[in-house]
């Protein structure tokens, strides 16, 4: 079974008819050529397909492209449009919070995700204070990180990475995630 | 000696990757990746018995599927040569060797109807009762024959000595099966058609996957182009040739001329990649009053897949490590009905170093001797194994300045003595050493062309490692020019011949090529400005010194373990390590690769367990869901440094390779650590909660 569907990738908007069982990374990839999402167990347990869906970071393995019709998707590639997705850019290459590279534009847009979470007060399980601001220092940003594995375990550079921005970051404490 | 780069400019600098831009946006294509015209995708059949033959297949469903072109079959299948590699050659009888194995291929317009075309097909089998349990009694075990290394060496009388030692230790350790993992999984793209077979794959050598495909497939190497600018790790596993890639050629080769995608899922990578055998060691240590070592022994058992032979080295790092007038070490395997073993990250030296430095920890307390101390005393001369001297070796260093640095005087010797409120705390501490391995015939080329820079093409892989980067600080010493004015490609078999990105040899071999290539480049051209157009290829010489001396990098772990008194949940909230590997061409990469093997080590220590369902002959827990690896919050603080080791016999950029050391040692020194917290020696991996609970 087929279905037309329009999704909007890093700013531009493609129209395609997908097979209902398609799911939105492999849309993204073997239909539109968007390859910065990365597949790597296609069971949403290793995060390298982490892209900002409407505005908030998703694992487009779990996703069906049908479902998300009308969707806006943001990859790593897109994140490099604004400052902050520059600085988180910059940030891995000064750490060296990558080897492979396969994982890498699942981090950042899970960082990115992750920043926007924490400026609009959401705790995590290692949060002591749940109704406070959360802080994030390196505990936190560990904890809100794991759901995207690194096989080269540049896990100390990806911390320094996204502490680096998130201290940059702080004005936006008080902020929204969008709602999907 | 072999002839040095003159000046160290380059070298010892921390540049960023320069495929960092790229890999950071998802830019840099792997093997997937790479743009073709309208390809097809290609979904393996896998055999859902572990031993027996297939005696039917029933492809009618399947083919009736919309947009299924072709479902390849042992029946119909294009014939391989056979007789070199039974793992690669698929699809040529009925037997079935393992549980997974390629049975068949299904290729489609689109990797749905693959998929599903795939589950559709019936396959009938004859069973035959599977055997796919380890152990070390079996009556079946047998002696490997010479791979790399002797399987069994003995000096002197180690039951005698043994016998008559003072403190003695003997005890059986265990490593558990170990999968690599890397986050890409193993891919394959090919192309047939009349200018021959490329293939655009997840590999760690581009010439290396040549030659298995030539073989193979009977065809001249110089049919087939084979591409892997950028991998999405491999850890080994993409160091050998595997089934899938045999597969995604024989699809190419029936859809004449149509490019065929195939990536394997993660489930089909944990029976068709590779991976790490578990292990059982029996050590024995007998020493003096004083803890100098008289008796050392390391009996191993593993085992092997039916269709392709492969002996882990467990015991080789034992060879090395420690003096002692009185030395045993055998391998012995079982052949089961299991899939191929094959590499993993500091193959047979990563498991090889949990039992002996158990060991070592467990002897340190019978002699009532500090574990480094013990260490210290038994730091040999020569390489006890061949009797040569060593090109350098800083083990006593890299343990003391460790030491120093982890606060390790602080602890109390006795284990079992520190509580914070629910945890217990421990330290421990472990060596890490890893051979220097040399590879004949690397070569380089180097084109000065009118951009005015000079162009280095050697058909390396960079699987993480930094090679992109790092060949090109070597190049740019080489030649004595600027970073910027050198230009590196690799990952092409169009490139001159390099060997394989495995066993920490890259930089030794690749470097060495490059160095060479630019002695005679300035030999041919001089040392100013040559016009563009000048060009020269040429090998890495061979290096005498590596017959005159034993060359081994080492290094010193060292963990800090918490252990749950309620729960025995652990943590390892530290771990530090300090590493004698030469020359570090580039700080910010090698402290990656140093950390990476660190954070494998913790993960193996903790974590990682292919779980075998003796019932179905699988891997049960086959996913990243259910086999464990190391997540960024495992890993609270994980340090590394390294000593300035100058190094003139290695090779000419004196380095030692620093890929797989990381690895070595660190599941051991977690290990000690654990016990030094609670009083319970763990001697099998994964260390986990359930072993504390009867403390």
């Amino acid at each position: 079974m087929e279905a037309d569907i329009t999704i909007t990738v890093d700013g531009e908007q493609h129209r395609l008819v997908t097979d209902t069982r398609t799911t939105l990374l492999d849309a993204l990839r073997d239909r539109l050529g968007v390859f910065s999402p990365k597949k790597g167990c296609d069971h949403g347990q290793c995060g390298t397909c982490t892209v900002l869906l409407d505005g908030r970071r998703a694992t487009t393995c779990l996703a069906l492209a049908v479902a998300h019709d009308g969707a806006h998707v943001t990859t790593s590639a897109g994140l490099a449009a604004d400052e902050r997705g520059q600085a988180l850019h910059q940030a891995f290459l000064d750490h060296d919070g990558f080897q492979c590279g396969y994982c890498t534009p699942g981090q950042i847009c899970s960082a990115a995700g992750m920043l926007d979470e924490a400026g609009a007060g959401w705790a995590s399980a290692v949060t002591e204070d749940v109704r406070a601001e959360p802080e994030l220092d390196e505990a936190e940003i560990r904890e809100r990180m794991s759901g995207n594995l690194c096989r080269c375990g540049a896990y100390a550079g990806i911390v320094e990475a996204v502490r680096e921005v998130a201290e940059h970051d702080g004005s936006r404490a008080g902020g929204e995630v969008a709602n999907r | 000696m072999t002839r040095s780069i003159e000046r160290v400019a380059a070298v010892g600098t921390a540049p960023e990757r320069v495929d960092g831009r790229a890999k950071v946006a998802g830019k840099a294509p792997y093997a997937y990746e790479h743009p073709v015209e309208r390809p097809a995708y290609a979904h393996p059949i896998q055999a859902t018995i572990a031993a027996g033959r297939v005696r039917g297949i029933d492809t009618a469903r399947a083919l009736a599927v919309d947009g299924v072109h072709t479902v390849l079959t042992p029946d119909n299948a294009p014939p391989l040569r056979r007789g070199q590699d039974a793992e690669l050659e698929i699809l040529q009888a009925p037997d079935v060797a393992f549980r997974g194995q390629i049975i068949g291929c299904v290729v489609a317009d689109t990797p749905e109807a693959a998929r599903h075309a795939a589950d559709l097909v019936a396959v009938d089998y004859e069973r035959r009762d599977h055997d796919v349990t380890l152990a070390s009694d079996r009556p079946d075990l047998y002696r490997p024959g010479e791979v790399s290394h002797e399987a069994d060496t003995e000096d002197g009388d180690v039951d005698a000595a043994l016998a008559g030692a003072a403190a003695r230790v003997e005890a059986e350790y265990r490593t558990a099966r170990n999968h690599n993992n890397p986050l890409e999984p193993h891919t394959t793209v090919a192309v047939w058609d009349a200018d021959g077979l490329t293939l655009y794959d997840s590999t760690q050598g581009v010439h290396s996957l040549r030659s298995a495909v030539a073989e193979v497939f009977d065809l001249d190497e110089s049919r087939i182009r084979v591409l892997a600018p950028y991998v999405g790790g491999g850890f080994g596993s993409k160091g050998t040739a595997h089934a899938h890639v045999v597969l995604a050629a024989l699809a190419a080769k029936r859809m004449s001329g149509r490019p065929v995608k195939l990536a394997l899922t993660r489930q089909q990578t944990f029976t068709l990649a590779g991976y790490r055998t578990p292990t059982v060691q029996r050590v024995a240590l007998g020493a003096d009053t004083d803890g100098r070592i008289d008796a050392l022994a390391v009996d191993v058992v593993e085992q092997t897949s039916r269709v392709k032979a492969f002996a882990e080295q467990t015991a080789l790092p034992s060879r090395t490590m420690y003096a002692a007038p009185h030395r045993r070490t055998t391998h012995r395997m079982a052949a089961l009905d299991v899939p191929v073993t094959s590499w993993m990250r500091a193959p047979g030296v990563c498991p090889g170093m949990f039992g002996p430095e158990v060991a070592m920890d467990e002897l340190a307390e019978r002699c009532g001797l500090d574990p480094i101390e013990l260490r210290l005393r038994n730091e040999p001369d020569r390489d006890p194994e061949t009797g040569k001297p060593y090109s350098t070796r800083n083990l006593a260093e890299c343990l003391r300045g460790g030491a120093r640095r982890f606060g390790w005087d602080a602890r109390p010797a006795a284990p079992r003595q520190t509580r914070q409120g629910e945890w217990w705390i421990g330290t421990g501490v472990a060596s890490s050493t890893y051979p220097v391995h040399h590879a004949p015939g690397s070569a380089a080329r180097i084109e000065r062309r009118a951009d005015g820079r000079y162009h280095v093409g050697v058909g390396a892989v960079d699987i993480g490692t930094g090679a992109w980067t790092v060949l090109g600080q070597i190049a740019a010493d080489a030649l004595g020019v600027d970073r910027e004015d050198v230009v590196v490609t690799v990952g092409d078999t169009a490139l001159p011949f390099a060997s394989v990105a495995g066993g920490s040899s890259g930089t030794t071999n690749w470097g060495s090529a490059i160095v060479a290539a630019a002695h005679g480049f300035r030999a041919r051209f001089g040392d100013d400005d040559p016009p563009a157009g000048s060009e020269h290829t040429e090998s890495a010489p061979e290096n005498p010194d590596t017959e005159r001396f034993a060359m081994h990098a080492f290094g010193a772990q060292f963990a800090e373990v918490h252990v749950s008194a309620d729960t025995g949940e652990i943590r390892v909230p530290r771990l530090l390590g300090v590493f004698a590997a030469g020359r570090i061409v580039n700080p910010r990469l090698a402290r990656s690769q140093f950390l990476g093997g660190m954070t494998m080590g913790l993960s193996m220590a903790l974590h990682e367990e292919g779980v075998m369902d003796e019932r179905l002959g699988m891997v049960v827990n086959h996913d990243l869901a259910e086999y464990h690896v190391a997540t960024n919050a495992d890993v609270p603080s994980v340090e590394a440094e390294w000593i300035d080791e100058h190094d003139p016999h290695v090779n000419p950029m004196g380095t030692k390779g620093i890929g797989e050391i990381g690895i070595v040692g660190t599941a051991a020194a977690v290990a000690n650590a654990a016990y030094h917290a609670t009083g319970v020696r763990v001697r099998e991996l994964p260390v986990t909660a359930d072993r504390f609970l009867t403390a």
